[in-house]
């Protein structure tokens, strides 16, 4: 199916079961441990033996020397892969490190070895005795120091390097009001509960990998390419995956180690990563430094603004695309977005939930909360006046397929009790704690994705939803179920969804928030497919047969679905494809974020009291899981403003606080009370669903929400984040905070 | 893991002699700092004697008035005990401003002492660290030492000592019971059982081969009111960058111990001293040869809010 016009009025309105906060369908398989997930599945593998990764020792340069005698010879050991006896490996398009390293090594904790043996205890053991000799290269590891030698980028998702219209320099020159800031924001770990772990087996020259990963498509690809074998010998099953932000869209080095490792032993192999191993191993939010100028009139009103990032990465990397939200946000007639990309001999750096935006916010509303105070507006009256109905680098031409950002303002306003906030900073006290409030706008691009999926009914009318879509813990499960029950006129829990394997029709996916939308509009193309058999089966014009109550009805006549299927069951395939609506029309997600936090008098601890937003993200395909995903990211904001930061070792060049006993995340201490307000909105040039992503609208914005607050709070503005008590301090005046 | 063997002996004697034979012996109690090592390599035992079921899980009186608390108390238990809390609130208050709800349950008495410090190059076996391996050198002084010691440390290690329950049992003067190889006891004041790093890091206690901890006495009640107030980077589960265990007096005398910043559970008697004085006095006799590194040099400016917090605090 082809979505090129916009949707006009279709099943999905009758809002019966879609738009319902249901529960989520497989909350029960994971609560009692039945769901099976990629380290367990005993069930499919049950001679599996176990991997443990030995991680590089330095960030760069070369191994010298490997012995493996010793571990070779400790007990229980099967057998060692090594890039000495991995044979010929490809490089998948999305990697940026080889997954296996050596002899070159280029960062710390790349893989270098797996080491095999009968139990867990015994290669984690075995994997001590690996003797590696280094010759170590100088590395580039500090971005503040590279900034000069960053390039701009080439491809990727952030769109060009460059953007520039009007004149920004000029216009910048002549305003009223002028903020010129530069903010930096740290490398970040998307700190999921179940790491990335796969169980690989062999059968012949055909490989089935068990895999905690995001994009069950893509990864046959990349494996396929890495093991130069044909794509078509390689089956991904990814039917629970606990947590991912990013993490888990490409292919690691657990599921390329497990591969080699069991073809090297000739049984099932099991791969984790251990905690501390995955921050330098894996892929992580890239640092970021980031110049913001704004020029305004004397009311706020935006003439000029401009947003340049540098961010760094491996050869070849990519950049972090901080400033994509800043082309399309405000209004302003001169404008100009640039990216720099430095070559860092850190880990590498990749996607993390919302990149480009969720660190972009942190800066750009900051800039925002400080231009709204230069000009003595209100700060979400300034954001009001900015506000701009079309892509304002295309003009009016392209306007926003729907954008209610000043209805998230103000009704989130109203219900965060805005009207409180004392403007001037330093004034609210209560006890102990100074009181502030901050607002930011939150926005994050809308993408869809091309999405495809398999559903039938069975001779018992149950109807049966295949996909490669995967559920990342957001809720796929449910939201794919109740598009199929909506579409076809029968209860949720007459239907059975079945994700993640690389036997079903390719999906779009769980990445870049596209994968609610995209997926269930893929959903939607199959359940039409199959009313139209249905209906013809019944004898009935399918454009006018009706669903519901597990029957195909015309007038007075009707038919029960399972009689249609018969024994054999009835099946149709399609997928979602799309025209080229998301150019004529931007397509985005808005809210407001709102936040009052306390800060200590005296030792600059921090204490988020409430947060609040007003969310417009298109249909809301189940509210509860909604609410959960804007939750979730919410505090993932918290964390950004407050904590999370990959501290690097420019010496050594590695994340040193590499656990989660250093790297801090929120725990539920930090997060009180969190209010979610869903605008009404339907988007008809998005999909036939009239969504659009809310996965990581969340994030964006909240942490500069935070940062706000806390400057309203103590009058202390903050440009390096996180916000943690030696840098409050360290900018208070006195020895109080304020 | 390195390979190892298990025994759980009947008695503490037999228990502190086969320790004392064993090559690479540890005692075992919770768990939840050696079980975590040992995953990570970082101690490698080739023998645990599992301390468990040795009867150590009491707290009585005692006769000089004060409290006996078995070595194997949970921290759970332990901050819950009614005479704890009416008695020695600041124990209970900094017991439960530790780890998690979960830890706590397993984490013990005796354990709790002998944990080890959170040094991020500690936790990292491919970095230097002359406390995880004697003469590699100190990977944090000229690296990341933001939460790591200012005082009590040497020219081979920053590294923090991360309890808070040692905090407050330096506070209250507390001493460690324990049985040595030779089946003997004693009694080892708070203040001598644990060591400041000097040239030997790895050193950490008093305790000699062998000898295990099987008490912990606290002398009569102070009385007073017990403060311990901990500043960390979230609100909870996470170590102290600075922590302030505190007993105010009703005659304006007040004692004061500190977590965080030193390399031991830190108590200065000049700082008792300057109670009177008011918190920037106790600061600066606290933190009197403090040598900080520029990232954690903040530490000395929270050391002093946070005594600046606790008397507002008192006095509101």
């Amino acid at each position: 199916m082809k979505f090129d016009s916009p949707a006009t009025t279709n099943p999905i309105d009758r809002g019966r079961v879609i738009g319902i906060p249901h529960d989520r369908i497989d909350g029960a398989a994971k609560v009692t441990g039945t769901a099976p997930y990629a380290y367990e599945r005993h069930d499919a593998a049950p001679n599996a033996v176990y991997g443990w990764i030995v991680g590089s020792a330095i960030a760069k340069g070369r191994i010298s020397a490997m012995d493996l005698r010793a571990a070779q010879a400790a007990p229980g050991v099967l057998g060692i892969v090594t890039h000495q006896n991995a044979g010929p490996l490809g490089k998948g398009d999305m990697n940026t490190a080889h997954l296996l390293g050596g002899p070159q090594i280029e960062h710390y904790e790349q893989a270098v070895a797996l080491v095999i043996a009968d139990t867990l205890e015994n290669a984690r053991d075995a994997a001590r005795l690996v003797r590696i000799d280094y010759a170590p290269d100088k590395g580039r590891f500090d971005l503040a120091a590279e900034r000069d030698r960053a390039a701009p980028p080439s491809g990727g998702f952030g769109g060009p390097a460059d953007t520039r219209v009007g004149d920004f320099d000029g216009a910048f020159a002549k305003a009223a009001v002028k903020i010129d800031q530069s903010y930096t924001t740290p490398d970040q770990s998307h700190a999921m509960l179940e790491p990335h772990a796969t169980t690989a087996s062999w059968n012949g020259d055909r490989l089935t990998l068990w895999t905690a990963n995001q994009m069950v498509a893509w990864n046959v690809g990349e494996i396929a390419t890495t093991l130069k074998i044909p794509k078509e010998n390689v089956r991904i099953v990814a039917p629970f995956i606990g947590g991912g932000f990013g993490a888990k869209l490409f292919l690691r080095a657990d599921a390329l180690l497990a591969a080699l490792g069991a073809r090297q032993v000739g049984r099932p192999v099991k791969v984790a990563l251990a905690r501390p191993q995955i921050p330098n191993n894996t892929t992580h939010r890239p640092a970021t430094i980031q110049r913001i100028r704004i020029g305004a009139d004397s009311n706020g009103v935006i003439d000029a603004i401009a947003h340049e990032v540098w961010s760094g990465d491996l050869p070849g990397g990519g950049a972090e695309t901080a400033a994509q939200q800043t082309r399309l946000l405000y209004r302003g007639a001169n404008r100009l977005t640039a990216h720099r990309l430095a070559v860092l001999d850190l880990p590498e750096g990749n996607a993390m939930r919302a990149p480009g935006e969720a660190v972009g916010l942190l800066a750009l509303e900051a800039a925002m909360d400080e231009l709204a105070e230069a000009c003595g507006v209100d700060p979400v009256e300034l954001r009001i006046r900015n506000d701009v109905q079309y892509d304002p680098e295309a003009g009016p031409q392209r306007p926003f397929s729907s954008r209610k950002l000043v209805e998230c303002l103000r009704l989130g306003a109203e219900r965060f009790g805005w009207n409180r906030r004392n403007p001037k900073p330093g004034q609210v006290r209560d006890g102990r704690w100074r009181i502030g409030m901050g607002v930011a706008t939150a926005f994050r691009n809308n993408l869809v994705m091309k999405s495809g999926a398999r559903i039938g009914v069975d001779a018992g009318g149950r109807v049966i939803v295949e996909t490669d879509m995967t559920d990342i813990g957001t809720g796929s499960y449910t939201i794919l179920a109740q598009t199929a029950a909506e579409m076809l006129g029968v209860p949720l829990d007459a239907v059975t969804v079945r994700l993640g394997d690389s036997r079903f029709p390719v999906s779009a996916g769980s990445g870049g928030q596209w994968g609610a939308n995209s997926s269930t509009a893929g959903v939607y193309a199959a359940a039409a497919a199959l009313r139209t058999k249905l209906a013809e089966k019944a004898g009935f014009p399918a454009d006018k047969a009706l669903f519901e109550d597990g029957l195909v009805r015309l007038g007075n006549q009707s038919q029960p679905l399972a009689q249609l299927a018969g024994r054999e069951g009835l099946w149709a395939e399609d997928s979602m494809d799309y025209g080229d609506l998301a150019k004529r029309y931007a397509q985005a997600t808005f809210g407001a974020h709102f936040c009052e936090v306390g800060v200590d008098i005296d030792t600059a601890e921090v204490r988020i009291r409430r947060m609040g937003g007003a969310f417009a993200a298109g249909r809301i395909l189940n509210p509860k899981s909604a609410r959960s995903q804007v939750i979730g990211a919410m505090t993932m904001g918290a964390g950004a403003a407050l904590m999370e930061e990959l501290v690097v070792d420019k010496r050594f060049g590695f994340f040193v606080n590499h656990d989660m006993a250093e790297y801090l995340v929120p725990v539920h201490a930090d997060i009180p009370e969190q209010d979610v307000l869903f605008v009404e909105e339907l988007d008809d040039k998005s999909s036939p669903m009239k969504a659009k992503g809310v996965g990581e609208l969340g994030i964006c914005g909240a942490g500069a929400a935070v940062a706000n607050a806390i400057y309203n709070a103590t009058g202390i503005r903050l440009r390096d984040y996180p916000l943690t008590i030696d840098r409050i301090l360290g900018a208070s005046s006195g020895h109080r905070v304020a | 893991m390195k390979p190892f063997t298990y025994s759980r002996p009947a008695s503490v004697e037999e228990a502190a002699k086969a320790a004392a034979a064993t090559q690479g012996a540890r005692f075992i109690a919770g768990g939840t700092n050696l079980l975590d090592l040992m995953k990570l390599q970082i101690e490698t035992p080739s023998h645990l004697i599992d301390v468990n079921h040795l009867g150590l899980d009491r707290i009585e009186k005692t006769e000089e008035g004060g409290l006996r608390i078995g070595a194997l108390v949970r921290n759970t238990d332990l901050a819950a005990d009614k005479a704890v809390r009416r008695d020695y609130a600041v124990l209970s208050r900094a017991l439960l401003a530790g780890a998690s709800g979960q830890l706590r349950n397993k984490a013990t008495t005796g354990g709790n002492l002998l944990q080890r410090t959170r040094c991020p190059y500690f936790y990292d076996t491919r970095m230097p660290c002359n406390k995880r391996q004697p003469g590699s050198g100190c990977g944090a002084m000229k690296g990341i030492s933001r939460s790591l010691a200012i005082l009590g440390t040497s020219d081979a290690c920053i590294a923090q000592h991360p309890s808070d329950m040692a905090v407050a049992l330096r506070l209250l003067d507390a001493s460690v019971e324990t049985v040595g190889a030779d089946g003997g006891r004693r009694a080892i004041p708070i203040a001598d059982f644990h060591t400041l790093p000097g040239a030997t890091p790895h050193v950490e206690t008093a305790l000699k081969p062998g000898e295990l901890i099987t008490a912990v006495t606290l002398p009569r009640p102070l009385g007073g009111t017990h403060v311990y107030r901990k500043v960390r980077d979230r609100a909870s589960y996470a170590f102290a960058l600075v922590s302030v265990a505190a007993i105010f007096g009703g005659d304006g005398k007040a004692r004061f111990a500190f977590g965080g910043i030193a390399a031991k559970p830190w108590r200065v008697a000049e700082a008792d001293a300057a109670a009177s004085r008011g918190a920037r006095a106790v600061a600066e006799a606290a933190l009197a040869g403090a040598t900080p590194t520029a990232q954690n040099a903040f530490k000395q400016q929270l050391t002093a809010q946070t005594l600046a917090s606790i008397y507002r605090q008192k006095e509101a």
